[in-house]
């Protein structure tokens, strides 16, 4: 079964994490890293990417004529998608054990971040025999 | 490179033979991960070498001989202590050429390795991708493609199930009596999830999911002529076959869902019907019993009806009775509810359900709610209807499966009569 885990950060997270020492991130990443690494030595890796930041970011609307309306990111969003993960597991629980390494990557100082990463399952499921 | 690819009937060929090269490298020289790496070479060098120099006249001993000959360099490279043991591992076989190993070839070899593949100590995921390596010969490319995951990933998958087996000191023999039901009734569930894994929507990119379910039937026949005498195996090759005749008329044009009493019945493919009516009969008057042989059966009785309110419900609740008896799989008592439903109306239905709303294996499954739903509208309460086919629409994880519950709930709200549910 698959899942996709979304790591979410607060705007204020993306600020602050310009301010990093070069150590701290230098520790994150090592640790994201050898998630990855993990993952693709067990079988259960997919796909993950990195997003660019939110200032990049556009919220695009169809116009009446069908065409884009860009606007920028709304600066009242709490969260940002960062980024996200695909695996392959044969269990919910072992997605969950997972996400939790990846909320427990270190941050400033080598404390855990605890990032909240949420869990969904992709839609693969097999449909059953309807009566 | 050669623009020369093999034609499908020496593709055939190889895949059929694959299993049977791999047992006997693997009883030779007792090492399953590099025997399966030579086989998988052999098979290469066959692909390249058969279209430009024709088939050899003896193809199985041409892919031992090259497999052996990878395995003796393979074994070659590993140092000195290990040489001592290929050297003579080599005296004893190899140097003997290819007909020595290939008159020691018997079908045995094809189902140790199937019973290795299947073995417990796997998580059904590897044991999936091994057998479909293993014993279907079938690429790592193209299992990665079928299981919907990068070939990298589907390879480490391969390879850490062999090291699995090997680790676990898994010996290259077949199951003792005493292990025998335990691990074919392993095989099997692995020979069922492949089935399963291929048997879904045909729409769009799922499309060579199909294949999986032609492999899986092709495995399990090769397994039913290996053990013929087995009930269950015939039950499961039955119960596929009866399965699988329906798949054309089970999904819409545009992969929606297409419930057995909606479907067209002249899609169904009445070869397959025939074959897995015959294996199940022949089973059955073995005087044999079990889990796949009673699924067959209720099968068999829903692909003879040539109308849908032609079924034989009454024969088909009889079997769920004794489905139930040898099995305390919640998905049978919930399938024995619509039976009862189907004979005795749906309250009876009902009220065999509420005992699986205590039952944690299926209490927020989405298929609880699917079949209440189907039962309520049965029984005229509409809105209730609604209430439990929206609540297995928010539970399914099958896409066609949710849209096909929306609109069971949206064809009751737009018919019913006011108050309307919003």
């Amino acid at each position: 079964m698959k899942y996709i885990l979304l790591m979410a950060a607060p705007k204020a997270g993306f600020d602050t994490y310009r301010a990093w020492s070069e150590k701290d991130v230098q520790a994150h990443f090592a640790v994201l890293k050898d998630i990855n690494k993990e993952l693709s030595e067990s079988g259960e890796f997919v796909a993950t990417e990195g997003l660019a930041w939110p200032e990049q970011a556009k919220v695009v609307r169809a116009g009446k004529d069908g065409a884009p309306i860009t606007d920028g990111m709304f600066p009242e969003a709490k969260e940002f998608l960062a980024g996200y993960w695909i695996v392959d597991v044969d269990s919910p629980e072992r997605a969950y054990e997972v996400a939790a390494r990846i909320s427990g990557a270190p941050g400033p100082g080598g404390v855990p971040l605890s990032m909240p990463i949420e869990v969904r399952q992709i839609m693969t499921g097999k449909p059953d025999e309807l009566p | 490179m050669t623009d020369e690819v093999l034609d499908a009937t020496s593709e055939h060929l190889l895949r059929e033979l694959a299993p049977q090269v791999l047992g006997t490298v693997i009883r030779r020289f007792h090492d399953f991960a590099a025997a399966e790496d030579a086989v998988q070479e052999a098979l290469v060098a066959a692909a390249t070498q058969w279209p430009r120099e024709g088939v050899p006249d003896n193809p199985r001993g041409w892919l031992i001989q090259v497999a052996a000959r990878r395995m003796t360099d393979f074994l070659r490279s590993e140092g000195a202590r290990r040489r001592r043991e290929a050297e003579a591992v080599i005296q004893s076989s190899y140097l003997a050429p290819s007909a020595d190993l290939e008159h020691e070839l018997d079908q045995d070899d094809t189902l140790t390795l199937v019973f290795m593949c299947c073995h417990p100590s796997l998580t059904p995921s590897s044991a999936v991708a091994l057998t479909l390596r293993a014993v279907g010969g079938l690429t790592t490319a193209e299992i990665a493609k079928a299981c919907l995951v990068p070939e990298a990933t589907m390879a480490q998958r391969i390879s850490r199930a062999k090291n699995t087996i090997k680790a676990s000191g898994v010996p290259f023999r077949l199951p003792t009596s005493q292990e025998r039901t335990q691990r074919l009734r392993a095989v099997l569930h692995v020979l069922y999830l492949i089935f399963n894994e291929g048997y879904t929507s045909s729409g769009g990119p799922h499309l060579q999911r199909l294949e999986l379910s032609r492999e899986a039937i092709r495995l399990t026949r090769c397994v039913h002529i290996l053990l013929p005498e087995d009930g269950e195996v015939a039950g499961l090759l039955a119960l596929m076959l009866l399965t699988d005749a329906r798949r054309l008329a089970r999904t819409g044009p545009d992969g929606e869902l297409i419930p057995l009493t909606k479907q067209d019945r002249t899609l169904w493919d009445q070869a397959e019907i025939s074959e897995g009516v015959a294996l199940l009969t022949a089973a059955l008057s073995n005087g044999s019993i079990g889990l796949y042989q009673l699924q067959a059966a209720i099968a068999a009785v829903h692909d003879e009806a040539v109308r849908a309110e032609d079924t034989d419900w009454p024969q088909i609740l009889a079997l769920y009775e004794l489905l139930k008896r040898i099995s305390d799989n919640p998905m049978v008592i919930l399938n024995h509810a619509i039976a009862a439903a189907m004979v005795h109306g749906p309250s009876k239905g009902l009220e065999l359900l509420i005992t699986l709303d205590s039952d944690t294996r299926i209490a927020n499954h989405h298929r609880l709610d699917a079949v209440r739903a189907h039962l309520l509208e049965m029984a005229g309460d509409h809105q209730a209807a609604i209430t439990h086919y929206r609540i297995a629409a928010s539970r399914t994880t099958s896409i066609p499966e949710r849209n096909y519950l929306i609109t069971q709930a949206a064809r009751l709200n737009e018919s019913a009569p006011s108050p309307r549910t919003n």
